[in-house]
């Protein structure tokens, strides 16, 4: 199905991106080109096919990920504000909502 | 060889000798850094205040029961994505231009245990997509062996720095090539590891099904030694597996490629292949022959889907990795926002470039209401047919030869209206990222404009030692002895 510039807009409300007519314009065809391209797959049947999700070996699958319920150091409230744009009393500040 | 005189070992040597201290080592990278950055534009950050600092801490004498350290005052440049305390990490955007980690990476934690001495943060393509370092928002890094060339992406800063022997060894990182693309064109060695061999903590996430922290080097035994001390797992980072690592340095001088069998997929050297770039790799086959390797055929069937793969799983993954990149917790924000989803908006249009609002756009798509089954679905089941490609060929050899990249270093400005076309550069290096196998670049000629030419060795699971002992092998036999006319030259 062809990529039009108002899918376009609806990718970009979804992705939390402002995008300008400009921009809107140029990415059609070039969102439509790739799509286009990574359509080829559709030559294969995969109907059999097991999707391939993380894990990739079986030594990383066996791994026990989790550690141990013990406490640790944070970061600590101080050093996790200090990059914030805009901090306030300890928490990150926002505009409104709505 | 390589100019002996930038490899670790050489540095090492010349330090325990007392012949040079690590502090005049330091100063050196430091000042070859500054030097060729205002061409290169390689360094974004160049640290010489820390780097001098922990250099004068590494010439004290060390207290009695201190572990020996492999890379005592070794300069190492870091990939702007990898996260050290104190130092920038703008990943190459706008929206992180200003932002400093509060933590190191566990990568960096090693190489500082190790004695490594970090000179700097290197230029890379935004979030590291890209093919070619044009994707920063900070400029173009350019290739040392002509500036009007790209070095590669998107670990480019780290390539160009360590091809113009500015630094011996870098860390980069991959999703789908972006180390060993950038070596094969800027005539060095790229290693990257198996999915799970090194620890993500601290690598700003881009396609977290696909990522490793890679190494460049001007040799095989030194990329070497930087992997051995990076390897391994890190309870910070859950993908990372318990499996041993092995002294990678000390099986390089072991039985060569004698023996080995080497594994040549015919079907990858056709379309699209560069003439210059298929003699010289198939000159590295027949060295591998000579060597006493037996060359088989092997099949990877799937391999020419790999793209259309790869182009959907790291954008969907990308779209929500830099989901968190909104203008809350650090980065920049915009200053003109009313609501909170406006400000969510803008601050992503003011912070993100062209490539990066491209991938998550194509990212979103995949992924939206719809669209999931026949996109990322189709794309997760093909990647399993690669995978199995790959694990089949490689049951019939020890490793698998291909070129790392279709042409040599192209110009800049060449690909940058065709989106298509740049990504079509990854073709031989994705799927190793795809199957999560580990791979190493090595460079092999000279093109006949003087461009570096490189072939990639492709293992199992777990088999760096493998790809190192082979590509040693083939370094010592055929040593790639050109060096680029932009070059550091304090140290000679």
């Amino acid at each position: 199905m062809p990529i039009t510039e108002s899918d376009i807009e609806k990718i970009a409300k979804l992705a939390h991106l402002e995008i300008t007519d400009e921009e809107r314009r140029a990415l059609t065809p070039q969102i439509a080109s790739i799509v286009a391209y990574v359509e080829q797959l559709n030559e294969l049947d995969t109907s059999q096919v097991e999707p391939a999700t993380g894990g990739f070996t079986p030594e990383g699958e066996r791994t026990r990920a989790g550690r141990d319920d013990v406490r640790h150091r944070s970061l600590g409230q101080a050093a996790a504000l200090d990059q914030a744009p805009d901090p306030s009393h300890g928490y990150f500040r926002v505009p409104k909502v709505l | 060889m390589n100019n002996p005189d930038h490899t670790i070992e050489s540095l090492s040597l010349r330090i325990a000798r007392g012949e040079t201290t690590v502090r005049a080592v330091t100063d050196a990278a430091l000042d070859a850094a500054e030097k060729l950055n205002d061409t290169l534009n390689a360094f974004l950050q160049i640290d010489r205040a820390g780097a001098t600092r922990r250099a004068d801490e590494l010439s004290a004498p060390q207290s009695v029961g201190d572990a020996p350290r492999a890379l005592v005052g070794v300069p190492i440049a870091v990939k702007d994505n990898i996260c050290v305390r104190g130092l920038q990490a703008s990943c190459g955007s706008r929206i992180l231009a200003n932002y400093h980690p509060p933590y190191d990476a566990t990568v960096i934690e090693r190489l500082s245990a190790a004695g490594a001495v970090i000179i700097g943060k290197t230029n890379c393509d935004e979030f590291a997509m890209g093919s070619s370092n044009e994707n920063s928002a900070f400029g173009p890094v350019r290739n040392p062996w002509d500036t009007a060339r790209v070095p590669g992406g998107s670990s480019g800063g780290s390539a160009a720095t360590v091809a113009a022997r500015i630094v011996p060894v870098a860390l980069g990182s991959e999703t789908g090539g972006s180390v060993r693309q950038p070596a094969s064109l800027c005539g060095i060695v790229g290693v990257k590891p198996t999915y799970g061999r090194v620890s993500r903590y601290g690598l700003v996430a881009f396609g977290s099904s696909l990522d490793q922290v890679s190494v460049f080097g001007l040799t095989v035994r030194d990329a070497a030694a930087v992997l051995g001390v990076i390897a391994g797992r890190d309870p910070h980072d859950a993908t990372t597996a318990d499996v041993p690592v092995p002294d990678y340095a000390a099986e390089l001088d072991t039985e060569g490629a004698r023996g080995a069998r080497i594994g040549v997929p015919r079907a990858l050297f056709g379309d699209g292949l560069d003439d210059e770039v298929r003699r010289s790799v198939e000159q590295s086959i027949e060295a591998y022959r000579d060597l006493g390797a037996e060359i088989v055929d092997v099949e990877l069937p799937h391999a020419k889907y790999s793209i259309a793969v790869y182009y959907i799983i790291a954008t969907a993954e990308a779209s929500a990795n830099l989901a968190r990149f909104d203008g809350v917790r650090y980065g920049h924000r915009t200053e003109e926002a009313r609501t909170l989803s406006e400000m969510y908006r803008r601050t992503r249009d003011e912070g993100f470039g062209a490539e990066v609002k491209r991938r998550i756009m194509l990212g979103t798509y995949v992924l939206s209401s719809g669209y999931y089954d026949a996109y990322y679905r189709k794309a997760q089941q093909v990647r399993t047919l690669i995978k199995k490609d790959f694990l089949d060929a490689l049951a019939q050899c020890d490793a698998i030869l291909t070129p790392t990249t279709p042409t040599p270093a192209f110009l800049l400005g060449e690909k940058t209206d065709d989106p298509l076309a740049m990504y079509l550069s990854d073709i031989y290096t994705c799927t190793a990222n795809l199957a999560g196998i580990p791979g190493i670049a090595v460079p092999c000629g000279l093109s006949s404009t003087g461009l570096p030419i490189g072939f990639q060795l492709l293992g199992r699971h777990w088999g760096e030692a493998t790809l190192f002992r082979l590509a040693h092998a083939y370094e010592r036999a055929q040593p790639f002895t050109a060096r680029p006319p932009l070059i550091a030259t304090s140290e000679d």
